[in-house]
């Protein structure tokens, strides 16, 4: 009597389309998956830990590497975590310029998103598209900040500081010639046939099976659940703007792609808002316990200097308590869940980060598919490991 | 089509090593092996606005096909044997260039899990620093892997089974 057995193939953690360092071991039937298990952290750095050990100023540079696609998400959710463990006012300009910077990020984010998908299901040309106009908001990020991708650029209190004048007509552009670029990616795709084979169908999620994960962000709203932190639990003035939360039908790898095309002509439109909302006004809020002085008291007051020297070097005490913050990262709900005892660092810092939840829908999206709709899948999940593994 | 008769009525003389080394250096192939924020930068130093292909150099899935490894990210105690097999995969010769401050000596993350550098395992050819470094930095060190590579001595005996690859001391 013939039996058969399942095969067992290691996938990663060094493969082209893991989207990093991502192990999976894949129980196969011939071509069908069986199973799928997911191992990680291969990229542990102990941000969470190196966290208890820095003031509350001192642990911005290390958000930036946790989903470095997303850097100024991420410094946005904890920056406003500790705004509200502090209860610090950020002036009206600086909360504009944090919705700009973010939505950009989630425009940057996607591009790489929509080239790393594509490329992995074997469209070479939109990567090569896409990635140019990543640089672009990468030349925004370093007229603002210096550098290219961390960023560090917000400060507990409002920014590091203000942007230059050549700021509003570089993003303006680019937000105007967005679209078309867009057009261009979906001239591409969107009906491109054998893009539809390999997307249309796949990784089927249902929205029960994705809330009971726990899924957000992109991946969630594609299975037409229509949830936006940033519209229903609004941060940094997000309920000023107007914008449509795009959600999708089919609950498949084409919806999601949908869902974030749309994110990203809404994300043009969010930033053309807080352009015109833009009005000449300090940066950093009036709070002299916990904020910087500004660069001018630095430079020419000792007291400016001493005040600097203080916060820089020993930072300011939270008061007793928890908080948690949650903002819409563009690949879901980043939160930061900070713990004071009092000290001037925390005494835990826990991260919610959206790819490693999102990653546990792995298995429900490809048993019982092809093992190259893994790479899709995969694809669709958009997962950073720098979040996933911390 | 093409080019023709480029060189006239003349020759040009060279080494086999000078030729074997040239051949190296314009086909640098790198391992397609992002650990982390760098290999994000990798990817755009090889995508549209700073392509890499005009220098010969071409991302291989494998390391059979490889000739370089860039060890683009923080490299973790888990990561690391991972890296080791990687890299005694790929055939000779073959060159380690350390991108990153990560890379170099463990970077901001100086913590239980991560390896303070990559040269605690691989012997490293280029570092070039950085968190993470501009496409043009990754581009001027392998210029410099470029350079180090012409400054090799018998390559051509090597390949046939003749001594061994050096640089000169003085070089």
């Amino acid at each position: 009597m013939a039996t058969t057995e399942t095969m067992t193939l290691n996938m990663g953690p060094q493969h082209p389309s893991t989207h990093g360092v991502l192990r999976l071991v894949l129980e196969l039937d011939g071509e069908v998956i069986v199973k799928v298990t997911p191992h990680i952290g291969f990229l542990h750095r102990g941000v969470e830990k190196l966290a208890e050990h820095r003031t509350y100023h001192q642990i911005l540079p290390l958000t930036d590497r946790l989903d470095y696609l997303a850097p100024m998400s991420n410094n946005l959710g904890y920056i406003l975590a500790v705004e509200k463990l502090m209860a610090v006012e950020v002036p009206e300009r600086a909360e504009t310029i944090r919705i700009i910077m973010a939505e950009l990020t989630r425009l940057e984010s996607h591009l790489v998103w929509l080239a790393c998908h594509a490329l992995d299901i074997g469209a070479m040309t939109v990567f090569i598209y896409a990635f140019r106009e990543r640089e672009t908001v990468m030349e925004t990020y370093e007229l603002i900040s210096g550098a290219r991708m961390t960023s560090n650029f917000f400060r507990v209190g409002g920014l590091s500081q203000d942007v230059p004048e050549e700021f509003v007509k570089k993003v303006s552009d680019f937000i105007d010639s967005m679209p078309g670029y867009l057009d261009q990616y979906e001239g591409l795709l969107t009906t491109n046939p054998i893009w539809l084979k390999r997307t249309v169908g796949n990784g089927v999620i249902s929205a029960d099976d994705a809330i009971d994960i726990g899924i957000t962000g992109p991946a969630l709203r594609g299975s037409g659940v229509d949830w936006d932190l940033r519209r229903d639990n609004p941060y940094s003035g997000y309920d000023k703007y107007q914008f449509k939360v795009p959600v999708g039908e089919n609950c498949d790898t084409f919806d999601r792609y949908k869902v974030r095309l749309v994110e990203m002509r809404e994300a043009c439109k969010i930033v053309r808002q807080a352009l015109d909302k833009l009005k000449p006004g300090p940066v950093l809020a009036d709070c002299p316990q916990v904020c910087y002085p500004p660069k001018e008291n630095v430079y020419n007051s000792i007291e400016g200097l001493i005040h600097h020297f203080k916060i820089a070097s020993e930072g300011f005490y939270a008061p007793e308590g928890e908080v948690y913050q949650g903002v819409e990262a563009p690949k879901g709900e980043l939160g930061f869940y900070l713990v004071s005892d009092g000290g001037n660092k925390p005494e835990r810092m826990r991260i919610r980060p959206p790819s490693f939840v999102n990653l546990q829908a792995i298995e429900k999206m490809s048993v019982g598919s092809m093992i190259a709709d893994l790479v899709a899948v995969i694809g669709t999940l958009d997962i950073v490991l720098g979040e996933i593994d911390r | 089509m093409g080019v023709d008769n480029p060189l006239g009525d003349n020759v040009i003389t060279t080494s086999l090593d000078a030729l074997v080394n040239w051949s190296r250096k314009s086909s640098i192939w790198p391992m397609t092996f992002g650990l982390a924020c760098c290999a994000i930068e990798m990817m755009a130093t090889g995508a549209s606005h700073n392509d890499l292909d005009r220098f010969g150099i071409i991302f291989r899935a494998s390391p059979r096909q490889s000739d370089c490894i860039i060890i683009a990210g923080t490299v973790t105690k888990k990561m690391l044997p991972v890296i080791k097999t990687v890299y005694e995969q790929m055939p000779e010769p073959k060159w380690v260039i350390a991108m990153g401050a990560c890379a170099c000596s463990g970077g901001i993350f100086d913590t239980y899990s991560v390896v303070q550098g990559i040269d605690e395992a691989l012997p490293v050819d280029v570092y070039i620093p950085g968190c993470p470094p501009r496409p043009e930095a990754l581009l001027f060190g392998l210029m410099k892997l470029q350079d180090k590579i012409m400054k090799e001595r018998n390559s051509f005996g090597s390949a046939i089974g003749l001594g061994q690859r050096y640089i000169p001391e003085a070089a």
